[in-house]
């Protein structure tokens, strides 16, 4: 991998999944280096399990992830310690260690990886933390901050090796509407200012619209949509326009066939109290 | 699915297929010890985490150490008073005492009431490490793991299980004194001469190996459990952690007591 070059991703005949059960198959894709690459897909479609799968998580069932010109499967260990150095990650929840602080969670990275005198940690923490306006909050511990904070706390801890790939599992799922668009202004700010290869899973079609410059759809097992954006909002398949234009199914019978709880089944009698 | 042709299985065929599992389960654990036993030395960084998990497994077990080895001797003071008054062999209560804890009550007692306070908090610790994807997250930080989390629990179980051992005997022998001597009106200076004379330094360096080999079978199955508690079929999420963390008492516990058996014919 070139020292400042944003590395691509390349995924070769991939089919992923955990033991023998295969969740998604023969995805063939390319995730451009320098861009913001969007995963998109229902839930449950292996959009996580495929980034999980990138990061070596868990073994490819078939196929190859090339990353920066090298195969992760045949990579050394050395090759791959260099890599995931190379790397950041922001877990769906953060994945934050709660015996730590924000301030220590965050220089961890540093003082595992770097002879960094302390000072300097501390610095650079702060940076990364005003970055996503938490440098007050060094001290506090991950259970004492909001979901919002804890994700962008792990953006935080993400981003303390300047990395050239970033990976982020949904990171607005779950964050009010200003949150969820400050923090893709963030992202968008942070591919501007560090030119980085931005992997971003999630089923945010607003936070898709405003980030993406790349978006691979996934589901029914497979890869159904490759391309820009422009493109995929161009799209007459079926399932795609369903999706995009939040659209429900169409059922030919009814889904609620059951007439509700008659109250004098219920164990307590509480008719008096919904009655007034 | 696995579980189903599992049961479909003979009985003959489901007994070797789960001394199979058990095997690959040993040796996955040893090989997890020599791992977590190797990254103890690998930087100094480890050594302000270890002191930290020796506050945590020695410092704050030494309240519940005091009260378990106090009543302990104290109620062995009394059972060997009777006993050996009925012979008129009471001025030997010091020896029976001493050696009783030195050899096995004291290395016993002290690595289970550890496993119920350090060791079930040390699986139930990883275990939710491991659901909430905190492992994951040290795994792509390119930190591993076992570095991390078991290394440091290893190096001060195998620092504080045997210190443990010594503080509980000594304050058994103390118990015994209580009751033998000061209770049912023993002879002071007999008790402590019996101690001295009988207890040998065999006795005692068998008790710190068994102590040793207690310390690094507990923290080896605890860590052991909570680490791998994601891939248990029995239950999963935060189930799967208490259920992980009974496994591991339970495991630790029996483990304690064979391995004592047999460090016991192998020592003494």
């Amino acid at each position: 991998m070139q020292a400042n070059t944003p590395p691509d991703i390349i995924l070769e005949g991939l089919t992923i999944g955990y033991g023998e059960h295969a969740v998604v198959s023969g995805i063939d894709a390319v995730l451009p280096g320098g861009k913001i690459s969007v995963i998109l897909g229902g839930s449950g479609c292996g959009k996580s399990t495929l980034v999980k799968h990138i990061l070596k998580l868990h073994p490819v069932l078939a196929g190859r992830i090339v990353v920066g010109g090298h195969d992760i499967d045949t990579l050394d260990r050395r090759g791959m310690h260099c890599l995931r150095q190379r790397m950041g990650v922001l877990f769906q929840d953060g994945a934050l260690l709660g015996s730590l602080t924000l301030g220590d969670n965050v220089a961890l990275p540093l003082r595992e990886h770097t002879r960094l005198p302390e000072k300097d940690i501390r610095e650079r923490v702060l940076s990364k933390l005003g970055l996503v306006g938490l440098a007050d909050f060094y001290d506090y511990y991950p259970n004492e901050l909001s979901g919002g904070m804890r994700k962008r706390a792990g953006l935080a801890r993400g981003m303390v090796m300047d990395p050239q790939l970033l990976f982020c599992d949904e990171p607005t799922s779950g964050l009010d509407p200003v949150t969820a668009a400050e923090l893709d202004q963030l992202l968008l700010e942070l591919k501007k200012s560090f030119e980085m290869t931005m992997v971003v899973v999630s089923h945010d079609l607003d936070s898709m619209r405003a980030i993406a410059d790349h978006v691979l759809v996934l589901g029914a097992g497979r890869v159904l949509f490759q391309g820009g954006l422009a493109e995929l909002e161009a799209t007459q398949d079926e399932y795609l326009r369903r999706f995009l234009d939040r659209k429900a199914q169409e059922r030919s019978t009814p889904r609620l066939t059951m007439p509700p709880l008659d109250q004098k089944m219920m164990k307590r009698d509480c008719g008096k109290y919904l009655d007034e | 699915m696995i579980e189903g042709r599992r049961a479909a299985l003979p009985p003959v065929a489901r007994l070797g297929d789960a001394a199979l599992r058990l095997v690959g389960e040993a040796g996955a654990m040893f090989l997890f010890f020599l791992e977590a036993f190797g990254r103890i030395f690998r930087s100094w960084g480890q050594f302000h985490k270890t002191v930290r998990q020796i506050y945590f497994i020695g410092v704050k077990s030494i309240s519940v150490i005091t009260l378990i080895s106090l009543f302990t001797g104290m109620v062995i003071g009394l059972q060997m008073y009777y006993a050996l008054a009925k012979f008129g062999a009471d001025g030997f209560l010091g020896a029976a005492v001493s050696l009783s804890l030195v050899r096995e009550l004291g290395p016993v007692l002290t690595a289970i009431m550890i496993t119920g306070r350090a060791g079930s908090s040390m699986t139930a610790e990883i275990g939710v490490m491991r659901i909430s994807e905190q492992v994951d997250a040290l795994r792509v930080m390119d930190i591993n793991p076992l570095g991390f989390l078991v290394s440091p629990k290893l190096a001060a179980s195998i620092i504080c299980f045997p210190i443990l051992t010594a503080f509980f005997d000594l304050v058994g022998m103390l118990g015994g004194y209580l009751t033998g001597v000061l209770l049912l009106g023993g002879n002071s200076g007999v008790y402590w001469y019996r101690v001295s004379a009988y207890l040998k330094m065999s006795d005692i360096s068998g008790g710190f190996i068994k102590s040793l080999v207690f310390g690094v079978v507990v923290c080896t199955i605890c860590c052991y459990m909570g680490y791998f508690t994601h891939m248990r079929r029995d239950s999963v999420g935060p189930e799967a952690v208490s259920q992980a963390t009974t496994s591991a008492v339970v495991t630790s516990c029996v483990l304690i007591l064979l391995s004592d058996y047999i460090l016991t014919s192998l020592l003494f």
